[in-house]
């Protein structure tokens, strides 16, 4: 019951989101066939084919439900930039999405949770304040501003980090997950490893840093509400060791809460990349979308878009199911 | 007791409010902030778009180089900083206030209406804010933004059209918890029309949570105009925005760090004070969180 109902919102929200995102056309300024044409010249006739070939001669009703009809099936038309399948373009570029994406949540899931559990469950008032300043700072600091102080202070000045870019094309490992860190390590190349450890680093901090702050916070305050309990109570008097109780009885309980806000914060993290990969020229897709919007490449910014709702809503709905099982109170 | 009986929640609300150095101390601030973004004309040492190459990146006046005449020093263009600042503060807190106002009475307005009449509005207004929940915030923003094309008005289109659904949330939450209230049966028993009822009502007795929510969400549309105008999507020049100030840093990072550190810095102290003086807020009108 709980899981149709959910499953019919999620339809809902995929409907309303491509229904949105179609509609975004309208606020394109001009007329997609003349964006299409730019300067060339081009007769009445041909200008009618194009229209009927790009379905722009249909009823909107019509043309809705082929951008989802073709949107299922991935097709997103044809970027006009690359005059190739916006799906492929998008294609090549997520590897390097996914890999810092994913290096960031790591990163914020390792630095957050336990800090958060630190100040929650600690009674000493000052390492709480600290986490809590830390966390303001991180969620008030914006992303692009701590890219740059990163960038300055590690790349330009300390020289410890290249200042941008991926791995170069030639010296890459053979493609299998086409995520740069692990298939260098298939290769049996830490060297290789290590570089493109090294061009990660700085992007994937500054996707993770207000991350992270989110979820100390959270954390923190799941486990301030779990420490009076009885059970941590009645698990410390038969003497389990400190380590033992954070781990298993707290953790335990402060992760529901940690883990659906991972997922929103997750989310926010595709807008982020659009503007860490600007920052640090990552070659993913969200530096791609930049890049098409000033080249006017429409089909590619409504397909992305698109495809970041769509991956943010079954994020939400994975959250909304992992929050069910890690805390069978909801489920009740 | 008597004597705070006698107090509007208003009033008592500010009594606490003052109270709450921090917070206070961060209110004061932003309205510092927003007396020199009004006076900035009159205030600013130079005209912000005055460019000359010979004070190109000129280092701020504690550094070797650095004179009194442009205290921060100047961009790569040579324009003065501090006056760049104090002009970028009219776009960050002008767009932020202005849009979090617009949001908020659209989405209050909304919210009371769908939470009081029901039923089809209410069903159609509620499915629209879980489609616009639906989109990630800056990829929603940035997509709009890139389809629109650049520009004030486009900025302020793309942050209301996503930011209204907080106040509709609040407000009709509110107002289902309102509706069932003895004060409004009451009316509608002496037979009040019901937008009077939700207009005289329902309404002054929800908008204590709405307003509170409201600058709590100024800090994210702060943040949300200057990471647009950062990527070039903001307001264009000669307009200056803070986010456009760090973006202009960034072709300068070696040469002139200043260049994107000082407005990155304004950008980060307005959102904190924000944040800060919204929490005191919160806590002032909220009577649990009283101490």
């Amino acid at each position: 019951m709980w899981l149709a109902n959910r499953a019919s919102h999620l339809i809902t929200v995929l409907i309303g989101t491509s229904l949105a995102v179609f509609a975004m056309m309208w606020a394109t300024p001009g007329d997609p066939v003349q964006i299409m044409l730019a300067d060339q010249r081009a007769t009445r006739a041909q200008v009618a084919a194009l229209r009927h070939e790009m379905g722009l001669d249909l009823s909107m009703p019509h043309r809705f439900a082929l951008f989802v009809w073709h949107a299922l099936h991935g097709d997103f038309g044809r970027s006009f930039f690359h005059h190739r399948p916006v799906i492929d373009v998008i294609g090549e570029r997520l590897p390097a999405t996914i890999e810092l994406t994913l290096a960031a949540a790591i990163m914020a899931l390792l630095i957050g949770i336990p800090l958060g559990l630190y100040a929650g469950t600690r009674r000493v008032r000052l390492p709480d304040r600290i986490v809590s300043l830390m966390s303001l700072i991180g969620v008030s600091m914006p992303g692009f501003w701590l890219g740059l102080l990163l960038m300055l202070v590690f790349s330009v000045t300390f020289h410890l980090f290249p200042v941008s870019g991926r791995m170069g094309g030639g010296d890459q490992p053979p493609g299998v997950t086409h995520l740069l860190v692990i298939d260098s390590v298939i290769a049996g190349r830490p060297d290789m490893a290590l570089t493109a450890l090294r061009h990660l680093a700085l992007p994937a901090i500054t996707l993770a840093l207000p991350m992270a702050a989110v979820l100390m916070q959270v954390t923190r305050t799941a486990a301030m509400e779990v420490m009076p309990a009885d059970y941590i109570v009645f698990a410390a008097a038969k003497g389990l060791p400190r380590r033992r109780i954070l781990f298993l009885h707290v953790l335990k309980n402060a992760l529901a809460p940690a883990v659906s806000v991972a997922a929103i914060e997750i989310g926010a993290m595709l807008g982020g990349n659009m503007i860490v990969e600007t920052i640090f020229s990552w070659p993913g897709v969200g530096r791609l979308v930049v890049e098409a919007i000033f080249d006017r490449n429409y089909p590619l910014v409504q397909a992305a878009v698109l495809l970041y709702a769509v991956f943010y809503a079954l994020l939400n709905f994975v959250a909304d199911m992992l929050y069910r099982v890690l805390d069978p109170r909801v489920a009740a | 007791m008597s004597a705070s009986l006698a107090l509007s929640p208003g009033t008592l609300a500010f009594r606490h409010f003052r109270r709450d150095p921090l917070a206070f101390a961060c209110a004061l601030f932003l309205l510092m902030v927003a007396l020199i973004a009004i006076a900035a004309p009159a205030i600013a040492p130079h005209d912000p778009a005055d460019a000359d190459l010979l004070r190109r990146l000129q280092p701020p006046v504690w550094m070797s180089g650095g004179d009194w005449s442009y205290p921060l020093g100047c961009d790569g263009l040579g324009r003065d900083i501090l006056s760049r600042l104090i002009y970028g503060a009219r776009i960050s807190l002008g767009i932020g206030v202005f849009v979090v106002a617009l949001a908020t009475v659209i989405g209050a307005t909304l919210g009371v209406l769908a939470g009081f009449v029901r039923g089809l509005p209410d069903a159609l207004l509620s499915r629209i804010a879980d489609i616009l929940l639906g989109f990630p915030y800056l990829v929603f923003a940035i997509g709009l933004m890139g389809m629109m094309g650049p520009g004030l008005s486009n900025i302020i289109i793309t942050l209301v059209l996503k930011e209204w659904v907080v106040a509709f949330r609040v407000a009709r939450g509110e107002t289902l918890a309102a509706r069932e209230q003895d004060y409004v049966e009451a009316a509608r028993a002496i037979g009040c029309r019901r937008a009077r009822i939700m207009r005289d009502e329902v309404m002054p007795n929800i908008l204590s949570p709405v307003v509170v929510v409201a600058t709590i969400r100024m800090a994210n549309v702060i943040i949300m105009e200057a990471s647009l105008s950062f990527l070039g999507l903001g307001v264009q020049p000669p307009a200056v925005s803070w986010g456009g100030m760090v973006a202009d840093g960034r072709d300068v990072l070696a040469g002139g760090w200043w260049v994107s550190t000082f407005p990155g810095l304004a950008i980060m102290l307005v959102v904190i004070a924000a944040n800060l003086a919204s929490q005191g807020l919160r806590e002032a009108f909220d009577p649990r969180l009283r101490q």
